[in-house]
């Protein structure tokens, strides 16, 4: 558990710097343009409806939506700029609207008396109404800057670093530790946010004769203090920080995040500097790799076939392999070669009750099946897959249910069902010791893992030669138990890399 | 010294709220503007530093048109009390009262000399009331900030909307003493809108009656006490007459 902690903050440097850098940026771009936007709109009342209405329609867009939404916007490229881009958008509308109704609010007899003095439209701008808003115009930004902090964490989604990285690293690993260590940094970095321009908004809402004189200036001085530090930080976490040589992305589960880590200390073995970007969305990951933005994944030739080919037949592990090659190359994408391991669907049995019913393969359910009970995920009884088993071995269960992956594991362990539709490389098949049926009749798709890198990065021969001992090196049996190592057995990501790069050095010193 | 020449204004819907009124005003004079709301009184006010622009007419000071000066430029040559005081909530006493002379460039030695000044004048120790917000001052004493206000620039002309509208009796007329003390050392030409007829009656050298948009009668204080020429002009000044012999019969015992 304190090595988990451990593990976690060493992280912290990196993510909290991500964070604090999209957030900062994001808010002083908002401000720039929300702030002119609203005292636009505050003296001319033809642009003030439309102008809000925009931004509001802005705010209605689910915040995931906006971040791919950029991401496709700017043809596919992730990190930094579509998730500043989506903060900035959606840190609007308070501003604005703050801006605009702080200006609106100064009292008739004031501007009356401002005009009547001898003061210009834009004096009166200027000198009287911008001023006495102020305290309305902070209190948008501070709203802006704590929903900012807030919905920064899904920048994760697309490749940008933040706390989202514990977050989302942490649920699809089962890694409580990790959630709540990006959790309480976010929280934490919003309330520090929020007290300094609190502290701001305190200072503009009192003046040194309102308040007693002491209290002022003690205020004054802790906010100041407070300022100078977070721009020390801000301008710390803006030197420039040694650029990788290699991007490696993960998609946004266990098996993703233990291979990136895997690729990551190979290539950092080879002399490389690595950097990753874990839980990416599937195409996200993809699209990356062909732009450029990403220089290695590991992808699913099933995937490829299904998803990206939108193929609906089953010629074979092999052909599906060679197929799925030809079609990133075509796209300019390399295929280093396979891992070695599939992660694909598969039925498995208890290994005691396989022996009890004699069952070694798919067609030895056939005479049975009637009176069998499969539990699955979610999916997989809605799935091409399924229809096809059910069309090639022609035989139906007498009972299907279905449920959430963990708990089908339990369920088949428990004897609720006596087969259920497992993943090969979760290790919860290596925990429970279940039976993977074998598929003689090809109904399942193949689901190899490739690895693939980007034109650029396979050019380099030194990229090559550290990545070749890789291809064809980790078994089915091995990436279940280094999966276990993480969801059954709760240890760190970083053990699991362990265990991987253990066994492919002992594997290639034979 | 400023003169309104068959001024008109409409708001549109055919009628006016200020009705052909024509009236010259001589240097040093302090001119009481009287009537009901809605008569035209504060209209007429604001047409003379252009916070509203006459439909038709001329109104000129010191013999020019203002239609001829900027507007910005002519209201800061003209002093303004407001009728909310509208004193800037965020500047201290100091700074509101250097509204005018900043915009119009003073040095700021000339500035800080004529703020001290003009507080003293208005009654406030400067050392006291330099430095204090707005809102830490009674309501008397925000009026004379007002009032320091529009004299800081030391305009020859002035124009108070209702400027003791807002004040307690006793503060009111120790108000009006002192504005009438003012206003004779300085030798400045004010005009003063007001509903109260005492008021206008105790402390303008002229008072224009407005009734409807138009004057009905513009004469000095005696003129109007003996010569009402209007039934409204009667019932106006009836009610000050009527208080101050019931008070001389009570204090001569009858």
């Amino acid at each position: 558990m304190s090595d988990n902690l451990y593990e976690q903050l060493i992280l912290m440097p990196e993510y909290f710097r991500g964070h604090l850098l999209l957030t900062v940026a994001a808010m002083v771009a908002s401000a720039a343009i929300s702030l002119p936007l609203g005292i636009w709109a505050s003296q001319s009342p033809g642009v003030k409806k439309p102008l809000l209405a925009t931004v509001s329609v802005i705010q209605t867009v689910p915040s995931l939506a906006i971040l791919a939404l950029m991401v496709a916007l700017l043809g596919g490229q992730i990190g930094f700029l579509p998730a500043f881009l989506a903060l900035m958008m959606y840190s609007m509308l308070p501003i604005v609207r703050n801006t605009v109704a702080g200006l609106d609010s100064i009292p008739a007899d004031v501007v009356e008396a401002a005009r009547g003095i001898g003061m210009a439209p834009r004096q009166i701008l200027v000198k009287i109404r911008i001023p006495l808003a102020l305290p309305i115009i902070i209190a948008g930004i501070r709203t802006a800057t704590v929903w900012t902090v807030g919905l920064a964490t899904l920048s994760t989604l697309v490749g940008a670093t933040s706390f989202g990285n514990y977050i989302f690293t942490g649920i699809q690993t089962r890694n409580i530790v990790a959630i709540t260590v990006g959790s309480l940094a976010a929280a934490l970095m919003a309330i520090i946010l929020d007290s300094v321009i609190g502290g701001i908004q305190w200072l503009a809402e009192n003046d040194v004769t309102t308040t007693t004189q002491q209290k002022y200036k003690m205020m004054r001085g802790a906010v100041t203090a407070a300022v100078v530090a977070l721009i020390a930080v801000v301008a710390l976490t803006f030197l420039p920080k040694p650029k990788a040589d290699i991007i490696i992305g993960a998609k946004a589960f266990t098996e993703q995040y233990i291979l990136a880590g895997f690729l990551a200390r190979t290539l950092e073995n080879a002399g490389y500097r690595v950097e990753q970007r874990t839980g990416l969305g599937s195409d996200i990951a993809f699209d990356a790799t062909q732009s450029g933005n990403i220089d290695l994944y590991m992808e699913y030739s099933g995937t490829l076939w299904a998803n990206h080919m939108e193929r609906e037949d089953n010629p074979g592990r092999q052909q599906i392999l060679q197929e799925t090659t030809r079609y990133v190359e075509d796209r300019g994408l390399v295929s280093i070669g396979p891992s070695g391991f599939q992660n694909l669907y598969a039925f498995a049995m208890r290994r005691d009750r396989a022996e009890e019913l004699g069952v070694k393969t798919i067609e030895d359910l056939i005479p049975i099946a009637s009176q069998l009970v499969c539990g699955s995920d979610l999916e997989f009884f809605g799935r091409p897959e399924w229809l096809r088993v059910r069309d090639l071995y022609a035989f139906d269960f007498e009972k299907k249910l279905t449920f959430d992956a963990a708990l089908m594991y339990n369920a088949v362990d428990d004897r609720q069902v006596d087969l259920i539709t497992a993943y090969t490389t979760d290790g919860r098949v290596a925990a429970y010791d279940l039976l993977i049926l074998e598929d003689p009749r090809d109904a399942l798709l193949p689901y190899d893992g490739m690895y693939l890198a980007s034109k650029n990065a396979a050019s380099d021969p030194g990229f090559l030669e550290a990545m070749t001992p890789l291809v064809n090196a980790v078994p089915d049996e091995v990436m279940r138990e280094a999966n276990k190592i993480v969801d059954v057995d709760g240890r760190s990501i970083s053990e699991a890399v362990s265990y991987l790069l253990d066994y492919v050095e002992q594997g290639s010193g034979k | 010294m400023i003169s309104l020449d068959h001024v008109r204004k409409s708001y549109g819907g055919g009628s006016f709220a200020v009705d052909d009124v024509s009236m010259f005003i001589e240097q040093g004079e302090l001119i009481g503007l009287i009537g009901e709301s809605g008569c035209g009184k504060t209209t007429t006010l604001k047409m003379i530093n252009r916070l509203e622009d006459p439909t038709s007419g001329t109104i000129s000071v010191n013999g020019e048109d203002v239609r001829e000066h900027d507007p910005v430029q002519l209201r800061r040559g003209i002093g303004y009390v407001f009728q909310g005081v509208g004193l800037f909530p965020h500047y201290s006493v100091g700074m509101n009262i250097a509204a005018v002379p900043e915009l119009l460039g003073w040095s700021k030695s000339q500035i800080r000399e004529r703020v001290d000044e003009v507080l003293s004048l208005v009654g406030l120790p400067p050392d006291e009331y330099r430095d204090r917000r707005p809102s830490e001052l009674s309501g008397g004493q925000q009026q004379r900030v007002g009032v320091a206000r529009a004299l800081a620039a030391k305009p020859q002309l002035i124009l108070m909307d209702e400027p003791f509208g807002a004040l307690d009796p006793i503060t009111r007329a120790e108000l009006q003493d002192e504005f009438i003390r003012i206003h004779r050392s300085l030798n400045l030409t004010a005009i003063m809108v007001t509903h109260d007829m005492s008021e206008a009656l105790l402390m303008a050298d002229r008072v224009a009656v407005m009734k409807d948009g138009k004057i009905l009668q513009f004469d000095t204080p005696r003129t109007l006490l003996n010569h009402p020429q209007h039934e409204f002009v009667r019932q106006m000044i009836e009610l000050p007459k009527k208080r101050a012999d019931s008070i001389e019969d009570l204090m001569e015992g009858r």
